[in-house]
Formats: structure tokens, sequence, C-alpha cells
């Protein structure tokens, strides 16, 4: 008798975790994973940072710690912290309790439920995400019961923003549509809009009623400023209107694993926030029940002591300022060989990311001749960089650019 | 990059320069413009006005109860995590040395765990349930994806079903976990029961049981607790338990296990398996959703395994790969804390051991727990059969207490369950045994 699944056809490997698979198999000792985004030291390691080792020593030697259920939002304290420093300590918002937050499985996690609520309470059901975006926020939307559409934002003649693509798409959405944002250090591109052009993009979104979802997972990790990378969520929420944020932890605390995130609803009241907060619960409790407590507690160690904390922003600041000088260093690779294009949007995107711009043939070709992994529309995790390994990348670029195709 | 709006000639670019000029003007005007749109500025309504508050979840709206209670004799049977003869959550030895390991070894990274989650705890976890030996695992026809508990796995698994499966209705017991019938149609799959409990013998009622699957379409899923049934604490006997089997196979209809007691029910780690080992033995196919939230103590951390045991090492792959379609869209991957603690348990022979033993011993002060109490309802001379406190197994005893009988219970001895009467014998202790059975014997002589 057949197996009831026996028509199952096998999936695709996820493109971007694919990298890595890719990566892991090839023999040559020169090869470069510029794939995941996640970082990397200058050795070329995965980096615990210490304050993170400290506060898990505080924990785990802390006999009195038990592993309990937590409630199904999660850790009351990591979530007030997390909510003040998104939208800041001295947020009216958080002041009038106008601020629902659930604790969730990272960016991932909170974009999910934050989705599933919206499919199941809000009017409209059509999320516009920009073009291009983080491949996986496509499914989670489409998961979740939303409609997916998409707004123009990256140029590759200029390889910067398509501000006016930008403004007509979104001007043309339907009254109430929901919009993802992403709050600094736009994933794959790198591409921010300016501090003017976030003022008028907030004008525009509320001028049309449109619901703003921001997905921030590179807070302090962009310029190494928590305060400057949280400026576009605070410009929507000082406006006194409501949207939508997701935070992760992973790449500014090197949680990664751990699985640490939170989702703030901002609303116009208290009372709503408090409808609201019940209602997120409805959609937890029949997903995972309640959340890990672990990397949270971690992550709410370090934000309540003010000395975790400062040691915090200087750990995430060097780590910002490491990217910031690979970017250099690669620009300053490809102009010293004369490489042929402007390449000065590696050093003026932000963030993790560079979108090279090299084609999905001068990728293939990077990797099999230079052995060098990137996901095939060209992005490149920064990241996985150090100053031992910009020569080789510089060659492989140099080579695809210039090859006779 | 900065875009100059000039005069020019598209028709967007006329539009485009309307808008732009209608946004200078409104932010002039003090934001006046756009104050009126739902979801800016502080005038309007919210948009989730309407949105209702919802119920308290009634199992942990217990405990927020229990807590709101000052009275120094409070006693909490509502959430069934356990507490020691003290009254204490515990957090196991053998926990707290892998824990420590864990952490003192500075060669431990915090990356991404693959979507699957850690190999090791997938395959150990494969072992625990499915037997070591397991002819199912070493024909690699099982697939283990770590998920968050049993909620996750559960959820995980139902996802799966209601994208690949062509049978959307899933047959849970009556009455079953609160939460099974919300995860389940959440996931895409309609919900009907079988009957289980029989009130009147306060066991179960297994001629319904085998109508009522008897009856399902050919190829429905069918939830079955491994053990220690939750909320009624009875399980089908052995030969009730081939007998399900028989049934279920001639009809194909596909079984998918909640284990979220293995060990704990009965103390033993192989028996608790049985019923699950069983069906795997037929050669056929089922899905089983394990915790390890109860039996190693790691509520919180979230730690679980769906295992889905297939006729082929082939479909064994694809549906691994379908899997990860499931989970990339809703956390991407797993927590590696909790699962990494289980796993150094898992292979290391001598933790292993440990885990047993302190297992046991959690397992044995339960049905301690249960001795005593259905003692000290027959020496108050509690009117009734009290026999099925102790024929019950596992974490949870149906008292058969009515919902009036449950509030006079709690508004007059401040002891808290859930209104169904389900008690947990883990928040019971030699010291307050006495209590629960003054405050029994209270309700069903002056509330029957």
């Amino acid at each position: 008798m057949d197996s009831v699944f026996a028509a199952i056809v096998q999936a695709p490997e996820d493109p971007i975790l694919g990298v890595t698979v890719a990566y892991n198999k090839d023999q040559s000792p020169v090869k470069l994973n510029l794939g995941v985004g996640a970082y990397r030291t200058e050795e070329g390691k995965p980096l615990v940072l210490n304050v993170v080792r400290k506060a898990e020593q505080l924990l785990v030697n802390d006999q009195y710690r038990v592993k309990e259920y937590l409630p199904i939002l999660g850790l009351a304290e990591f979530n007030k912290l997390s909510a003040k420093l998104i939208l800041g300590d001295d947020s009216p918002a958080i002041q009038r309790n106008r601020v629902a937050t659930a604790q969730c499985l990272s960016g991932t996690g909170s974009l999910r439920v934050g989705a599933e609520f919206l499919a199941k309470h809000y009017h409209e059901h059509t999320i516009y995400i920009p073009q291009p975006s983080w491949g996986n926020h496509l499914k989670v939307f489409t998961m979740a019961g939303l409609s997916v559409k998409t707004y123009s934002y990256y140029d590759p003649t200029t390889r910067g923003l398509n501000f006016r693509g930008l403004l007509e798409d979104l001007g043309a959405a339907p009254a109430g549509a929901v919009v993802l944002l992403h709050a600094c250090a736009h994933n794959p591109t790198g591409v921010d809009p300016t501090v003017e052009q976030w003022e008028q993009i907030r004008k525009l979104i509320r001028s049309k009623g449109l619901l703003p979802f921001f997905d921030s997972a590179y807070q302090g990790f962009a310029s190494g400023s928590l305060d400057a990378d949280a400026q576009p969520v605070r410009m929507f929420v000082a406006d006194g209107g409501e949207c939508f944020i997701a935070q992760s932890y992973a790449k500014n605390m090197g949680l990664y694993g751990e699985r640490v995130g939170a989702l703030s609803i901002v609303c116009k009241a208290a009372d709503v926030a408090s409808r609201v907060e019940s209602q997120l619960k409805l959609v937890i409790r029949p997903m995972y029940s309640n959340p890990p407590i672990h990397g949270a507690s971690i992550a709410s160690t370090i934000l309540k002591n003010s000395d975790m904390y400062n040691e915090w922003k200087i750990e995430l600041k060097a780590m910002a300022d490491r990217i910031i000088s690979m970017r250099k260093q690669l620009f300053d690779a490809l102009t010293a060989k004369g490489t042929p294009g402007d390449w000065s949007h590696i050093i003026k995107q932000i963030g993790m990311f560079t979108f090279t711009g090299l084609n999905g043939d001068q990728v293939a070709f990077m990797t099999k001749e230079y052995h060098i992994y990137m996901t095939s529309d060209g992005r490149i995790s920064m990241a996985g960089l150090s100053s031992g390994t910009v020569p080789h990348l510089a060659d492989a670029i140099h080579a695809a650019v210039t090859r006779a195709s | 990059m900065r875009h100059e709006f000039t005069s020019s000639s598209s028709p967007a670019d006329r539009r485009l320069n309307a808008l732009i000029r209608h946004l200078a003007t409104a932010s002039i005007q003090s934001g006046t413009a756009v104050a009126f749109s739902p979801t800016s500025s502080f005038h309007g309504d919210s948009i989730f006005s309407h949105v209702v508050l919802a119920p308290e979840d009634p199992i942990l709206g217990v405990t927020v109860a229990y807590n709101k209670d000052p009275s120094p004799v409070k006693l909490n049977l509502g959430v069934g995590a356990y507490r020691t003869e003290e009254g204490k959550p515990l957090v196991l030895n053998v926990v707290r040395k892998a824990e420590q390991m864990l952490l003192n070894d500075r060669a431990r990274v915090k990356e991404y765990l693959p979507i699957v989650g850690i190999a090791d705890f997938n395959k150990l976890s494969a072992k625990l349930i499915l037997g070591a030996d397991s002819p199912a695992i070493q024909e690699n026809r099982v697939t283990t994806v770590q998920c968050l508990s049993g909620t996750g796995s559960l959820r995980v698994g139902a996802e799966f079903m209601a994208r690949h499966y062509h049978q959307k209705t899933i047959y849970i017991p009556q009455p079953t976990w609160g939460n099974h019938p919300k995860i389940f149609t959440l996931a895409g799959l309609s919900v009907k029961t079988y009957r289980y409990y029989d009130p009147t013998t306060r066991g179960l009622n297994f001629q319904g049981l085998l109508e009522d699957l008897g009856s399902a379409p050919s190829g429905s899923i069918v939830l079955l607790h491994a053990c220690a049934h939750n909320p009624t604490g009875v399980d089908p006997t052995l030969q009730q338990w081939e007998q399900i089997r028989q049934l279920m196979r001639s009809k194909a209809l596909l079984p998918f296990f909640d284990s979220a007691y293995q060990g704990f029910a009965s103390g033993s780690l192989d028996q608790d398996a049985q019923s699950v080992r069983m069906f795997v033995a037929d050669s056929g196919e089922c899905f089983v959703a394990q915790s390890y939230a109860k039996n190693m103590g790691l509520y919180g951390e979230r730690v679980g395994a769906l295992s889905v045991v297939c006729k082929t090492a082939d479909v064994a792959s694809r549906i691994e790969s379908q899997l990860k379609l499931v989970i990339r869209p809703m956390f991407s991957n797993p927590p590696i804390h909790g699962a990494s603690i289980v796993a150094t348990i898992l292979k290391d022979s001598n933790m292993f051991r440990e885990w047993t033993i302190e297992l046991k011993a959690m397992a044995d002060r339960i049905i301690s727990m249960r001795k005593q109490l259905f003692d000290a309802l027959r020496t108050r001379g509690t009117p009734g059969d009290w026999s099925h406190i102790i024929k019950q197994i596992g974490m949870f005893t149906f008292t058969g207490l009515n919902s009036k009988q449950v509030e006079f219970m709690t508004r007059e001895y401040n002891i808290y369950m859930t209104s169904d009467g389900r008690i947990s014998m883990a928040g019971l202790s030699s010291k307050t045994v006495s209590h629960l059975a003054d405050a029994i014997h209270a309700a069903v002589t002056r509330m029957p």
C-alpha cells in the first residue's frame, strides 16, 4: 500500500539558506560565504557578544531561576524594554499605555503574528512590500492570510531609491492598505530613504490612511546608533498615528538562534491597546502557546542594567563600524583595480548587505571560479567579509565584470 | 538620491508633482490635511476600535485568578506544571548540569539553527519515542523536525496536513486539551470529535470510541493522546489500543499522536511509548508530536519535535523538504537553547540514566498523591466512588466535580482548577491533600 503522501513533491531549497548549504559542500580553501546575514568577525568567526555571555552566566548561575511557562505574550519586562528601545524611553505612546507588545520568535515570528492578527481583525487584507524585499516576507504574509502587492523601491540604474516610483505606488494603494517598511538597512538592497524622504513617505501614508508595518531587524546595526536607526519609526509614532513594529534581536544582540523578538502595536488609545493585546494571545496560543524564555531573558538582563546596556552599545557600534569599514575597503579595492562601473553604492548603502548590481550570470561565475557564495540577486553580506578576504572578492567582481560574456 | 520635480511632460509626473505640492502644503498647515485619516494623528478613531476584549484562556486564566487571591491556604491545581512536595517548580538536576556544560563551552555560538532544528536532537527524539532499534528509523522512514514544544509540533503537523493531505478533517477525543481545536482550526483543518470519556464510569467509553472512529470517512486524521490523556487521565488498555489500531488501519485513518507525557505517566519511558510503537510496528504511517515540557521540566524553553513516520525513505525526505516551507514563514528556525539541553542529556548515557531516575521520582510522587487523596476521601466517607483517582494516570485527574462544585471549592476553600473539574495532581503535596479532601467532601455533600 502506497504512502498517503506518495504524491508530495520535493520542495526547492530556501534560496537564502541554500547558499550556505552549497558553501558547506565546497572543498576549496579560499571559499567565502557572503550569503546569510549573520555577523562574522575579522577572523571570519561567529560572534557571541561579551555582554551576552555575561548576562547568560548571571541567568544560568542563578539557582532560583526556574523554567516555568512564560505568559502567552512573553516576558513582561522584556516587552516593556523592547518597546522603549524602539520607540524611545520617553515615548508618549508608551507613557499613555497605547502600545501593546508581545514577545515573539525574532523578526519572522513577530511579522507572522502581526500579519495573522491583521488577517483576522483588519478590514484591509492587502500588504504592500517593497520591490525587492527579504525573500521570506512574501511567504510570511501569504501564509498568514494576507495578499501581497509590491511598491517600487530599488532603482537598478542608480542603485539607489526609486523615490518617485515609491510615492506613486503608495499613492495609488487603496485607503487602509498595509505597507511594509524596512525601518533601516533595507534588506537586500541597503538603500534607505533620507530623513526628508521618510517625512514625505509618512505624510503620504497618513494622508491615505495606509497602515505602516515596520520591520526593524537592524536597530543600532546600521549606523551604529540605536536612536538614529529608530528615527523613521519614531517619526510615525510622533504624529499620534497607529502602526505595527516587528523587532528582532538576532543581529544587534547576536542572538540569532535564540529567536528573540517583539511585536509592538501602537494604537490610538490605551483601551484599544488592551483589547488588541488580548486578541494577540488568541493568535499566539494556537501557534506555540508561549514564547521561549532563554533569549528574551538575556536581552532583558542587558536592557535593564545600565552598565550592561552601555557595554552592549559599544559592542554593537564595533560591529557596525567593522561593516562600514568593509564597505570602504571593498570600494577602495575596486577603485584601485579600475573595475569598470560606478561602485559608490557600496559605501552609500547601509547595513549588513550590499546589492552589488551583479547579475545572475556574474554571480554564478564568481561562485564557480572564485568560490564566492551569495544570493543570485547579487546581494552580499558585508558581515561575511574581512580585510583578509576583501582582495579576493574584489578580484572576483573585477573578473566577473570585465570578462567577455 | 534626491529627485528634482520640475515641470515635465508626462501625466505621471504631473500627478506626482500635484501630490508633492499637496503634501508640502499640508505640512505648512501644520498637518491638518493628514489629520483626519484613520491611521494618523491624534484625531479620529483607532482602526481597531471594533476589536473586542478576548476572554482569558480558560486554563491559564486559572493561574491568573490564583495569583490574585491573597489567602494563605490557596491551592493552584490549574496548569499542568510539576510542583515538588514543597509546592515549588522544579528544574531537574540533570538539566542544570547540561545547561552548565553548554554555558561553559566557550566554543558554543548562537548561530541560526537549520530550519528543521538540531539534527542530533531530532534523531534522538525519534529514538526516544519510537525505540532505539526501531526499523522505521533504521530504514530512514522517519522525518523529524524540532518545533516549539507540543503546541508547535501539532501546529506544524496540522498546517502540513492542511496543505498536503487529501482529508482535511481531524477527529479529536471528547474531551481533550482545550487548545487542540484552536490549533487545528487555525492550521486549516476542520475538527470533529469522537467519544472518549464516560462520565458514568469516569473511564473510557470504548464502545462509543470504536463506533465514532468506525464511522469516520476513510483517510480522516485522528488525534490520539499517546498516554496520560489530558484532561481525563483515562487511557485505553493495551488490548484496547490494539483494537483501536486495527480499526484505524482497516479504515485508513491517519493517526496523529500527541505525546506530552512520555515517562511521566507510568514512570517508564518505554511503557508510555507503547501505543505509538504499536502503530509504527505495523509499518503504517503516523504523525507524532513530542513535548519535553513536562518530562524534562523544560516548559518555558519550548522544546518539542514533530515526527512523520512514512512508508518509504523517499517520501520521508520529500516531506521534510515540505515541512521546511511550513516552518520558514512561521518562525524561520527553532530556538537553540532548550533543544541543546535535551540533546546533551539524551546522548550521554550517564545523564540519560540520571534523567530517567529524576523522571520516575516525579511520576512516583504524582502516583503517591493519587493514593493519598483517594485514602483521604475514603477516610472522610465522602459519598461516591473515588477509585478513578487511582485508576487515572498522569498529571491530571478528572474529578467528576461539576462547575458549581468547582466554583464552591474556589470560593470557600481557595482551590483553583479548571471548571471541568480537572485537577493537576502535580500541584498537590502531602500537606495540602487534606485541604483538598475537605473541600471535595464539602462540595459533594453541600452542593450535590
